[in-house]
């Protein structure tokens, strides 16, 4: 190809370039318009009658209700399919111990659920108090995790719950060192990122998250932050809420109340 | 002067080239290519297709109300059938042929009432290692209606750290029932029925103000004695100073 031809077949291109233009976004609107008025639709996306632009999800947790049963740990494994292995956890719990020279013993008690009844844990040492604060993703309105992922394989729903997209995620773990609540792990069996869905696929079914619905304390409470009526706005409203890290301006969506100062 | 004429060349062919790409970019590529929402919509889609495990309480009611009114009844009425009997939706869905597990031995109900230190207080715990040993939690406690198998007689079937620390003390002869009034209700209903404190410095004024001089019993002038506070906030009741 020499000077001439080049520039000829540029100015073709640049003429013809409003056409292509034209018939790709026509070839656009056909696939949209094929799949029942774009994928905007919540029956597109497998909702049936639920629209998410009417939710918006958080959970509240109820620090000195939570007695450290791993109930939750167990049933969001069974319901997701989290790998049996310690260190895989979707939500898990951690004992707190505030010993009397001021230092904070923090304990992931989900490792083994069976220990605790095994170990009863000693009782010689020098604890001032002692509590469980169950964790889970805090499903940030500002998620750190979706801003880092390189290829948008993450992000937040319409109705606030932060999910995966397993077939995009190349498994970089960027989002895993972002997320400031450690709350994602790497999937060994999909070699993705993996992490807290609010049972997503129960709760647009009208059901509570697997943890919620077998917290035998209610120390989980699941609910619309848009309608009044929920546990979540209520129990809002009776308690003082605090959330983790809040300097970190990232907005979680998990409120939890009588949360210790010694908390991180 | 070739040298300028090239330059001026070269910057032609460049704009061109910017041009193009940007032509490209914002007027040719439709912005629907860049756009999310397709693949964003296909992972809710495959989120909102995976299979629910656990039933639902709702669920298990339609067949098992007889079991759900006698547990809405009693200290389990917070619990989901789930949370003992595991994940059931196989067994809504065929009721005959599978069967949700069913919890009978020992090992069960400790991961709940086990003691831990870290558990709320007046959460209801007991020591596996003492307590009955080899029965059978449910030989003794129905799971759906909780209760203690004989209401406790002795206020030491509960607080037992108070009444082994009351027992060495100088208040060892005196009954909980001297300075506590508990009714029959706080045996059966604990905490919705709480038995009263001393509330005032004259309750304990009765027997250590200003009675007779030489008694055993240590006496105190009240409107003396440390009179901008309680008793309680010095002296712990149930181990008041000296040993007996």
């Amino acid at each position: 190809m020499n000077k001439r031809q080049f520039m000829k077949g540029m100015i073709v291109f640049i003429a013809a370039g409003p056409d292509f233009a034209t018939l790709a976004r026509a070839a656009y609107a056909k696939a949209d318009s094929a799949k029942a008025g774009g994928s905007g639709d919540p029956a597109d996306m497998g909702l049936g009658d639920y629209d998410p632009s009417e939710h918006w999800y958080g959970m509240g947790i109820e620090v000195d209700k939570c007695i450290g049963c791993n109930r939750c740990v167990v049933a969001c494994k069974a319901e997701n399919g989290v790998p049996d292995e310690p260190y895989y956890f979707r939500t898990w719990i951690e004992r707190y111990s505030v010993l009397a020279n001021g230092e904070t013993e923090v304990e992931c008690i989900s490792v083994d659920p069976g220990k605790q009844q095994r170990e009863p844990p000693a009782e010689n040492r020098d604890v001032v108090r002692s509590f469980f604060v169950p964790k889970l993703c805090n499903h940030c309105a500002h998620p750190p995790c979706v801003q880092v992922c390189p290829v948008g394989a993450t992000f937040a729903t319409q109705d606030g719950v932060v999910i995966v997209d397993q077939e995009r995620c190349l498994g970089c773990r960027y989002c895993i060192q972002a997320c400031p609540y450690g709350a994602r792990f790497l999937n060994p069996n999909t070699h993705t990122a993996d992490k807290c869905t609010f049972c997503y696929h129960r709760v647009v079914k009208g059901l509570m998250p697997a943890c919620v619905e077998v917290c035998p304390t209610g120390a989980r409470v699941f609910g619309d932050l848009r309608s009044r009526a929920s546990r979540l706005v209520r129990m809002q409203r009776m308690s003082k809420i605090s959330v983790l890290k809040p300097d970190l301006n990232t907005e979680p969506k998990v409120y939890y109340s009588q949360l210790d100062g010694e908390v991180r | 002067m070739a040298a300028r004429e090239q330059v001026k060349r070269l910057g032609l062919v460049l704009a061109i080239l910017i041009g193009v790409i940007v032509l490209v970019r914002f007027v040719v590529i439709p912005r629907a290519y860049f756009s999310t929402r397709h693949h964003q919509a296909s992972t809710v889609k495959r989120e909102v297709a995976k299979p629910v495990h656990f039933a639902g309480m709702a669920a298990c009611r339609e067949c098992h109300s007889d079991e759900y009114e006698t547990k809405s009844a009693g200290y389990h009425k917070g619990l989901a059938c789930e949370t003992c009997h595991g994940p059931s939706t196989g067994h809504a869905e065929d009721p005959m042929s599978v069967k949700p597990y069913a919890p009978r031995d020992r090992t069960f109900c400790p991961v709940c009432h086990a003691y831990d230190r870290s558990r709320p207080t007046g959460f209801p715990q007991i020591n596996p290692a003492v307590h009955n040993e080899g029965l059978a939690c449910i030989a003794c406690h129905n799971p759906h209606d909780p209760v203690p198998p004989e209401v406790p007689q002795e206020c030491s079937a509960c607080h037992a750290q108070i009444a082994r620390t009351k027992a060495v003390s100088r208040h060892a002869s005196l009954a909980c029932t001297t300075c506590h009034e508990a009714s029959e209700q706080h045996k059966v209903s604990p905490r919705a029925a709480l038995p009263s404190k001393p509330q005032t410095r004259e309750f304990c004024g009765q027997c250590h103000a200003g009675g007779a001089a030489g008694s055993s019993v240590p006496q105190v002038d009240l409107a003396t004695h440390g009179s901008h506070y309680l008793c309680w906030q010095c002296h712990y009741p149930h181990l008041p100073e000296g040993n007996p």
